[in-house]
């Protein structure tokens, strides 16, 4: 009984966090690509835009959803809904922190019992490989929704997208596997308890630094196939706009085309938490606590507060005066909870998994806004003729070096 | 718990497998593969062998149906044109497979008697790590007789594949 009223909170909590990082994911991507090309971005809806989210959200559930007469219905139903559910299977077995303790409490005349829980839905001792079994099932969405939509352009983006998540799953499984020697486990857990410690006391054993083999030509592999996986600039080959309309999604609208940018997004945030537990030591931080790492969260939160009321007292737009105080003031209460000393063995994990998940989408959102995209051929011949050798080289010395010192 | 799991995806798989053959469309029946190889994979799972049924998904429900899906798109096959069945399947068709049915399951009963049935959760050793040790002890020559054979495979469809250079 207590495990599941545990579990549903737990279950209620992160499918919230998650939607609400769904949409707002969208509003960060709009407004640092705007910066990016020195423009502003959305900035009507709300002080800075900030609840463009919810406009689009409104306006996506209330448009009239077409469908075509000439698609295979089944099919063109079912596919949105594959789409987003094999995108949302995957951050149930993220472990985002170490354990949570609910101390004991009296409510009613009842006590309840101190609750320990751990911070993540389950804990499953093939973790890594249920990742790469739901991404490769995550295929069937797209080509699925290309070939119903019975379009010869949606038809096209179905085909590449699958013939690039087949091509793009070598390289990133080969990646997977070579940090995976070195920490001897798959459960996404174990692999991140793996890269505690630090080497001379201040260089962290995240696996992109750990020896014997530094696996930082993983990570790369990694990063660029993960690009491919979640179909992003610069291989967004399946939606390429000028090439295909909108390739896979061109029929969609309404709600069934807003569950796959939801499934694009959840795909984007799962891959970056795996490259965070995998290569990045997960919850570790980048420099010991007896160094002080843990007055850096703290800190970035009061900068980020004096900088919100600088520009509140000396405002770039009339609304500023405001908007920024307000915000200072919520960056200052964050400091001061990351500060509370008996909060910071349960925050401080969570705050370096969100700092470099974040960082990692960062890059994401970066990267779209540099690249150009790829032509068709220079995308597979990259990944069978570059990625695919260059990983399987790391695995061998990897696996060669493991055996060596181990 | 375990019992109600097991008819359930017991049944999707029966379902599925004879889906398969009833639909006319290629990717249905694709599809209804893809539904007979995941509730196989949950099967396994109950069993208590994680690292197979991950990879029965990976291999067959990832990688596999994928490719029979890419074919059936990329070629565009249409749905199959059913002719009508002759007299003696349309009379003699059902019967014949409840016969064969109540003949295996007789079978079945009669070769292997009940008391050493599989209970659910009875293997321990489903992880990769043991897995990995039966493959490279105890079925070693099996495993790289194998390996070979793909091998071999992979470079015939080389050779069938590649350009003729003059």
């Amino acid at each position: 009984m207590e495990f599941l009223i545990i579990t549903a909170v737990k279950l209620a909590l992160v499918l919230f966090v998650f939607m609400t990082t769904l949409a707002y994911l969208q509003w960060v991507e709009r407004k640092v690509i705007a910066h990016v090309q020195v423009r502003m971005g959305p900035s009507r809806v709300g002080p800075h835009g900030l609840l463009q989210p919810l406009a689009d959200v409104i306006k996506l559930i209330t448009k009239e959803g077409v469908m075509p007469p000439h698609v295979n219905s089944f099919f063109y139903l079912a596919a949105p809904f594959f789409a987003v559910f094999m995108a949302l299977i995957s951050i149930s077995i993220i472990p985002f922190g170490t354990s949570l303790t609910i101390p004991a409490f009296t409510l009613a005349g009842a006590t309840y019992g101190p609750y320990k829980t751990m911070m993540e839905l389950a804990d499953v001792n093939v973790g890594i490989l249920l990742i790469l079994a739901v991404s490769s099932m995550g295929v069937y969405g797209i080509a699925l929704a290309g070939w119903s939509s019975n379009n010869k352009y949606s038809l096209l983006g179905g085909l590449r997208s699958s013939a690039q998540m087949i091509s793009y799953e070598l390289p990133l499984s080969l990646a997977i596997a070579a940090p995976l020697l070195s920490a001897g486990t798959l459960s996404l857990r174990g692999i991140a308890d793996s890269q505690i410690g630090y080497y001379l006391g201040f260089i962290p054993r995240w696996a992109i630094f750990q020896m014997p083999f530094p696996q930082i030509f993983s990570f790369i592999i990694f990063m660029i196939a993960a690009f491919a996986e979640t179909n992003r600039i610069p291989f967004d080959l399946p939606e390429a706009e000028n090439e295909l309309v909108a390739g896979f999604h061109v029929e969609y609208s309404s709600m069934t085309f807003a569950a796959f940018f939801m499934a694009e997004y959840a795909n984007m945030v799962t891959v970056c938490s795996v490259a965070t537990l995998l290569f990045l030591g997960g919850w570790q931080p980048l420099w010991p606590a007896t160094l002080g790492s843990d007055f850096i969260a703290p800190l970035i939160m009061f900068g980020a507060g004096a900088i919100c009321f600088y520009h509140g007292i000396y405002p770039a737009r009339p609304f500023d005066r405001i908007t920024l105080p307000v915000f200072g003031v919520v960056f200052f209460g964050l400091a001061g909870v990351l500060a509370f000393p008996p909060t910071v063995p349960i925050l401080m994990p969570l705050f370096w998994f969100l700092a470099k998940l974040c960082f990692l989408l960062f890059v994401f959102i970066w990267i779209r806004a540099t690249l150009p995209r790829f032509r068709y051929d220079q995308l597979m011949a990259f990944a069978w003729k570059f990625l695919f050798p260059v990983a399987l080289a790391n695995l061998l010395i990897t696996g060669f070096l493991v055996a060596l010192f181990d | 718990m375990d019992l109600f799991f097991f008819l359930l995806f017991a049944f999707i798989a029966v379902v599925c497998a004879i889906n398969v053959v009833l639909q006319t469309h290629p990717i249905s029946s694709a599809l209804s593969l893809v539904g007979v190889m995941g509730s196989l994979a949950v099967l396994y799972l109950m069993l208590g062998a994680e690292f197979i049924a991950m990879a029965q998904m990976i291999v067959y429900a990832g990688a596999i149906m994928v490719l029979f899906v890419f074919v059936i798109m990329l070629l565009n096959a249409g749905a199959e044109k059913r002719k009508g069945s002759s007299l003696t399947s349309q009379i003699f068709g059902i019967p014949a497979i409840i016969a064969l049915f109540v003949l295996l399951c007789l079978s079945a009963l009669k070769w292997f008697p009940s008391s050493d049935l599989v209970k659910f959760g009875d293997f321990s050793g489903g992880g990769a790590q043991p897995f990995g040790y039966a493959l490279f002890t105890d079925y070693l020559l099996p495993f790289e007789v194998t390996s070979l054979l793909i091998l071999i495979a992979i470079i015939g469809a080389i050779v069938l594949a590649r350009k003729e250079i003059d």
